[in-house]
Formats: C-alpha cells, structure tokens, sequence
C-alpha cells in the first residue's frame, strides 16, 4: 500500500510457551494516528518492542519504507526514525533535559548545552512543547519527563512514535494538551502509534485503529466508521461457558466497609481515589479492571502493607463492636481474621519462601503461636500435608522447598494456608494466574466452600469470564476509581469491559 | 610555623594516595561498577612499579630517573588494570556479583602483591630495593622552585606523583561533566537501559571505566611503596598498602562521587593519619590516633545515610549488572 511507512508481516514473538504475538500484520502509514487496542497482556507492548528493537521477533518481517529491516537494537530502531516512549521513561535522572537529549549521539568533544538548547527550542516552538532545557529530570513532574521524552526523539529525527499508553499517568489536562502535540505532529506528517486501552482516547484521537487480543490481531478499523461498544466485544471476546458453580448468598453480613479511601504512590500520583465499598460475609466479591488501576493498593491497604487515608471498618462476626483497620499494623488485621493471598506476576513474591519447605512455609502464619520459646513444627508439619492430601499438591513430600514445585503446586499452597487459617475475609488475588483448568476449578471451589462458611471472599482476577461466572457482585476499578458496581448473576462480559476501559461505562462522555 | 608547614606537606603526601585510589575508583563507578578491590589493585600496581623500577635498574648500568618514572608508572598502571580487567570480566560479561568479586580480588591482589614481593626479595638475598637514583626520582620536588622559601616548601617541594593525582583529578572532573563522552558514561551509571535504548554500547563503557579507574587507583599503590614519606622506599615491605585502598572507597562516598571534593576529602583522611607526628595531645595514647581516620571514616558514612539532595547521590545503578533482555 502506498503511504505505508511501516509494515509489519506475520510478526510472531513467544516467551517460553506462551505466544505473545501469533502472526500479527498491520501497518503504520505516513501522517496519521493509530491506534493500537486491546487488554492487558494482549501483546500490544511487545509488538511494539519488537518495532523498537527490545526484543527481536521469532519470525515475520518488518518493512520500512518499503524495504525489509532487521531491527536488532533500540539504536538501528532510531537509525531508522522508530523512536518509542516506554511507560517507564528511558531518562537519566541527575542529568538535565538537554543533556539527555544528546546522550549516545555520536559525536565527541565538549558539550554545549546552550546549542542544544537552543535546537530544542526550535523542536518546542513547531510542536507546541514547553520544556525547560537546564532543568533536571529529578525536579519535573511526569508529564513533563514524557515531554521531555518526545522532544528527545523528535530531537534525533524520529519519523514515527510510538507512545506505550501515554496517558496513564497524566491528568485530563495534561492529556488535552498531549493530543494536541500529538495532532501537530501528525500534521506534520509523521506517524503516531498510541498504545492503548481507553476506548475514549482511541475514538477522540486516532485515525485508525487495530485491535488485539491475546496477540492476535483480531481487526482494523477506521476510528469514524467504528464506535465502542463493537470494539470492546472484539477486545474482550466472546463469551465463553465455565459452569462454574455458584451458589446461593446465604444471610449475607457486612464484614467489610470502605470509605473514602484514597492512596498516593511514590511518584504522587493517585493510584487509589475515593474507593467506597462493602463486603459481605458468604459472597464474593470480584474486582476486575484492567492491571495496575490500584487493585493491589487497595488490597495490601486494607491488609495494612500499603498507606491509605480513608476508613476501613471491619465487623467481626461473633457480633462484636466494629473495628477500624486503618491504621493497624498487618500483625493486628490477620488477629482479626482478614487473609491475604496475592499472587504477584512471579508468583513467590509475596507469601511464600521460595526457600524453604512446605512446612517452613506454613509456619511464617503460626510462628507466634505459643508459648514456649522453640518452634513448633509439627503442627504446620500437619497442615502441610492435609493441604497437600486436600488440594492434591503435586509434590515429592513436604520437606521440599517451595520454589522446586510447579507454579500452579505453589498457588494452591499459598491460598491453602491462607484458607487454613479460618479466615473472615480472604483476599485473594491473580489466584488462578498461569494455572491449566482443572487447578482453576479447586481454587474455584475452595473459594466457593469459603463463602459457604460464612467468609467474605474478595477475588480480583483478570479473566471477566470467569469473574462473570464466578462473583456475586463484581467492583470494577478504572484509574483508581470505582467505575462501578454490578450483579455477577446479570452482568455481561461486556459490561464489565466497558466499565474497566472508561468510568462510568463510557456513559458520561457519551461516545 | 615549622611544625604546621611540616604537618601540611606531611598531610598532603598521605592523602595522594588516597587521592588515586578515589579517582580511579570514582570512575568505575560512574560507570555502575562498585570494585571493592581497590586494594587488591593498590597491591598489584605497588608490586608491579617496583618490579619495573627493581630491574630496569638491575638491566642498566647508569639508570635515568625520568626513565624509572615512566617505568613504574607504566608497570603500576597496567598491572592494577589487569586485577579490574578481571574483576570487569567476572561482573561485565558473566554478571558476577560486584561485591564478591571486589573482595576477592582485594584477597588476591593482596596476595599477587605479597607473594612477588617476597620473590623479589628472597632472589635478591632478603630484601628488595632500589637504588638512591631511583628513590630520588619518587621523592624529589621540583627544582628551583622547591628552594623559594615557605611557598616552594609548600607547593613545590612534592614528588611527581602527587602533581600527577591532582591533574588526573582535574582532567576527570572535567571530563565527567564537560565532555559527551563523560556525559554517556555518567548515564551508563545511572541508567544503563536508557544509555543502551539512546545507543551507546554499555558494555564497552563499563569495561573502559572500571580498567582505566583500576589503572589509576594502582598508582596509589604505586606511591606507597616508592615514596619514603613513611619511612621505607622503593623497598616491599609486606602488607605495604595495609588499608589504603579501604580508605579510598569510603572517600569516594564522603566525596559524593565528585573528583575535586575527593581531593578535600583524602587531604582531611590523610592529615588525620599524621597529626599524632606533629601535634601530641598528651593524655591520648598514640594507638588512639592511628585510628582517627578509620573513625572519622565510620562518621562520615553515618552522615552520608543522612543527605537528601539527589545530586549527591550514587550512581543509580551502581552495583547491578546490566542484561539487556531482563525487565
């Protein structure tokens, strides 16, 4: 096709033997914005860093121009006029704007900052930039480091950009002001990629827009012939039947009430903002949203591992007095019979010692049970092996080390004991993240038998089938905000999905 | 007034050894590298100068001192470049912890050091040592100069080494942050994944600096053993270097990774290693004073945990190795 400037065909990428990118093909064209769609892990980064020379692609081609390249590092992407924003800004801290932009051009000799600052303010004027060339990285704001960053890449003859979700962590105005730079540029005929999974972004900016899931490349579209509802069905999918048993709420209590809770990461941004819920005692209670919209900050804030302003009252079920957590340590919130089981990306992160054995492991619950000064092994030597003899651990014996079983063997370990400790709530999060379906189903069913005895389970998982399937009521989060509230027994996967990709479904701003 | 000229010139000659361990070791890690075996590398360049000094005066008949100079110092800074050699291969390109790998190769230079040293020795029947020509060439000032009374005493009475470590000083501030070169070292440093995605090959930067810094810091050994400030030079004297090298990495934390502070920083180290010579506080045992600059060292590394500002800070990355295909 004339106008191409880049075309990717029949590109493949597996990590292990998972298939990131399966066959991709689409194409970049001169002058305009496109939009790359689709969920988390759907490949949409990885395609792209296979464009930038991050990773190198198991097979398929990449043409430029026309001609077929082999991009082997982020230094030929750039040869080429590929330049790419990460999510985390490729910046050196200490060093100031201007002298990031001249890092690694090959030219030796004495720096002068005033001659690239001056070409930078050539750059800002075109583009409708406001960048301070002598002001260190440390000292700026995000959106500023993400100026920053374009300017960078314009300043080294970028032709096309890709921005891996630039918006994440900009404010509306921020954002306004991106997609006019991002407007001229295109104006100026260059091309723009944007990585993308907020629907609203992809019709208000792009000129087309491609689709992924679960890396394949499901359609593209011209954004003024498309409109949200059809792409979220092709992002999501369809519906697929799990039969996962679900029963009835029985007397529900409200264990759990969240008020207003906020939180604010390291970087300021507010990763948590005016989150409020309940839940109850035999029900459970799904959390979806697309990854890093604050599901793991509102878990480990009312574990007590993460600061938050707000309240987190929790109600005993002897019947007692309600407590407040915020503020507690986590040793004073598991006394009160609230489990966490989070199963991070790497699995032993959190939890579990990946060094020591299944017994070893039992007892970092129990340790401080007990009087008498030495440990006591036998008793978690014993709820090693009924959890192994229960949830048919797939293992040597009990005094192996954790990190030498399977990972679904290790998860089932993790919300086993977790569960062994007969708790009030169990939080429990990715726990089926990587495992085959017949493991799924346990972890399913022992999180059905939790709710059956009267536990408040919390689950935050990423599949929506599942979640559709498996939750009474299903909180959806979007950038750190509840998006909404829905009824697992009458919610469509759809609904879910437009809830994850915009507040309030999209409703609001009426696209 | 004697006693304080005598005290600055003593000073000043304890702290140039400080001085190149610093240096050399400020920029490898500038570049990311922490190389704990600066000692080790003192060893090596210390043994190695005067095995280059020892037999090329054995080889003459008449030695030439500017000839000895070049000599030690080329003998001293390949010999230290060969321990950072190693250590970059184990760290760099087998990804070897940097710590371990920093202490042993202080165990081995420290060995390497000991063990070539009492070679000589014994080959030589007892001990080595160099002629006066030889010790001169490391001792003397500048002449004429020297002779000016007070300033020359003060300034120009030095051996060479010590005009040496302040120009080395000076060229490696300047080139830390004047120069692009400097500029892309810095960013190996700090954030490798970034100097790598802009195109600059890290590899090759992390081995030129940690090499070229052990060359550097081997001059400090270099010094110690031909400079008779402390008694005995040009002569290996078994565990010469005795904690030098430990000394130098903590000043290069007290100095905040900034060549022209360290300079201040060796010259407080190393006064404080002489002032029981000139200045006796009677009721102080003199042992106590021979650990002054240990404890001044332990005050300045509390202090250190205490800055805020994020231009004193390390090298970001300063002891992780790079892979490129890890996220």
């Amino acid at each position: 096709m004339e106008n191409a400037a880049i075309q990717l065909k029949n590109l493949t990428k597996k990590f292990g033997s998972v298939i990131a990118n399966d066959n991709v093909s689409l194409e970049i064209r001169r002058g305009e914005i496109l939009a790359l769609l689709g969920e988390n892990g759907s490949g949409k980064t990885t395609l792209m860093n296979m464009l930038s020379g991050i990773y190198y692609p198991d097979g398929g081609q990449i043409f430029v121009d026309g001609k077929e390249v082999i991009i082997g590092s982020p230094k030929e992407a750039f040869d080429l006029g590929i330049g790419m924003i990460h999510q985390h800004f490729k910046l050196v801290d200490v060093l100031t704007a201007a002298e990031n932009m001249v890092l690694g051009i090959k030219e030796n000799g004495r720096l002068n900052t005033k001659t690239i600052g001056d070409k930078m303010k050539k750059i800002c004027e075109q583009y409708g930039f406001n960048v301070d060339p002598d002001k260190k990285i440390y000292d700026m704001s995000v959106s500023e480091k993400q100026t920053v960053e374009i300017v960078k890449m314009l300043y080294r003859g970028a032709d096309v950009l890709i921005l891996d979700e630039p918006t994440a962590v900009l404010t509306p105005q921020e954002t306004t002001k991106l997609f006019a730079i991002l407007r001229n540029m295109k104006k100026d005929g260059k091309s723009v990629v944007i990585i993308t999974h907020k629907l609203n972004e992809v019709m208000e900016l792009s000129d087309r827009v491609s689709v992924l899931r679960k890396g394949v490349h499901v359609g593209d579209f011209n954004t003024s012939e498309t409109n949200p509802q059809e792409l979220t069905n092709l992002m999501v999918g369809h519906a697929v039947t799990l039969n996962i048993e679900r029963t009835k709420c029985e007397n529900p209590v409200k264990r759990l009430e969240i008020k207003n809770l906020c939180c604010v990461n390291d970087d300021g941004v507010k990763v948590l903002d005016d989150i409020n819920f309940e839940a109850y005692s035999g029900e459970v209670l799904g959390i979806a949203g697309i990854s890093g919209c604050g599901q793991k900050e509102l878990l480990e804030g009312i574990a007590g591992l993460q600061k938050v302003s707000g309240s987190i009252e929790f109600y005993p079920p002897d019947g007692s007095e309600k407590k407040e957590l915020n503020g507690k340590s986590p040793k004073e919130i598991i006394k009160c019979g609230i489990a966490l089981s989070f199963v991070p990306e790497d699995r032993l992160g959190m939890g579990l010692i990946g060094n020591m054995d299944l017994a070893d492991n039992m007892m970092l619950r129990s340790y401080n049970k007990g009087k008498s000064p030495f440990a006591d092994r036998k008793t978690p030597a014993k709820l090693a092996e009924k959890v192994v003899d229960e949830l048919e651990v797939v293992t040597p014996g009990i005094n192996v080390p954790v990190r030498n079983l399977s990972g679904g063997n290790v998860q089932k370990i993790l919300v086993g004991r977790e569960i062994a400790s007969d708790p009030s709530v169990l939080m429990s999060a990715y726990a089926v993240r990587g495992l085959d379906i017949n493991t799924s189903y346990t972890i399913y069913n022992l999180m059905n038998e939790q709710k059956n005895n009267g536990c408040a389970v919390i689950y935050v998982g990423e599949d929506l089938d599942v979640l559709v399937e498996l939750c009474d009521r299903i909180l959806v989060l979007c950038g750190g905000k509840v998006s909404g509230i829905v009824d697992g027994r009458t919610t469509t996967k759809e609904e879910v999905g437009l809830l994850m990709t915009s507040l309030g479904g999209g409703k609001e701003d009426n696209l | 007034m004697d006693t304080l000229l005598n005290f600055i010139v003593a000073a000043v000659l304890a702290a140039t050894p400080l001085l190149f361990g610093a240096i050399g070791e400020i920029l490898t890690e500038k570049s990311g590298n922490l190389n704990l075996g600066v000692e080790g590398m003192m060893f090596m360049g210390g043994v190695a100068g005067l095995a280059g000094t020892y037999y090329y005066e054995k080889a003459v008949v008449e030695p030439n001192a500017v000839v000895s100079i070049i000599i030690g110092v080329v003998c001293a800074f390949l010999c230290a470049m060969f321990g950072a050699f190693i250590y970059s291969f184990l760290t760099i390109t087998l990804r070897a912890n940097q710590n371990v790998t920093g202490l042993a190769l202080t165990t081995f230079g420290t060995g390497f050091g000991n063990f070539f040293g009492e070679i000589m020795g014994n080959a030589a029947g007892g001990y080595v040592s160099v002629g006066t020509v030889i010790k001169a060439a490391f001792d003397e000032g500048i002449p004429v100069l020297k002779d000016i009374p007070v300033i020359g005493k003060l300034f120009f009475d030095y051996n060479f080494m010590v005009y040496l470590a302040l120009a080395l000083t000076i060229i490696l501030a300047y080139f830390l942050t004047k120069t692009k070169t400097g500029l892309n070292l810095r960013a190996v440093g700090e954030n490798p994944a970034t100097a790598d995605a802009v195109g600059i090959n890290v590899t090759l930067y992390k081995y030129l600096a940690t090499c070229i810094g052990g060359g550097i810091s081997g001059l400090g050994g270099l010094y110690i053993v031909m400079n008779s400030a402390n008694g005995t030079g040009g002569v290996w004297v078994h565990n010469s270097i005795s904690g030098y090298g430990w000394l130098a990495v903590a000043i290069v934390i007290f100095a905040t990774w900034s060549p022209l502070k360290a300079v201040i920083c060796s010259l407080i180290i190393g006064s404080l290693s002489v002032i029981p010579y000139y200045y006796q506080i009677p009721f102080i045992h003199s042992a106590i004073y021979e650990i002054f600059p240990y404890i001044a060292t332990v005050a300045v590394l509390i202090m250190m945990i205490f800055r805020k500002k994020k231009s004193n800070l390390p090298p970001a990355s300063l002891g992780l190795a790079y892979f490129r295909e890890e996220r």
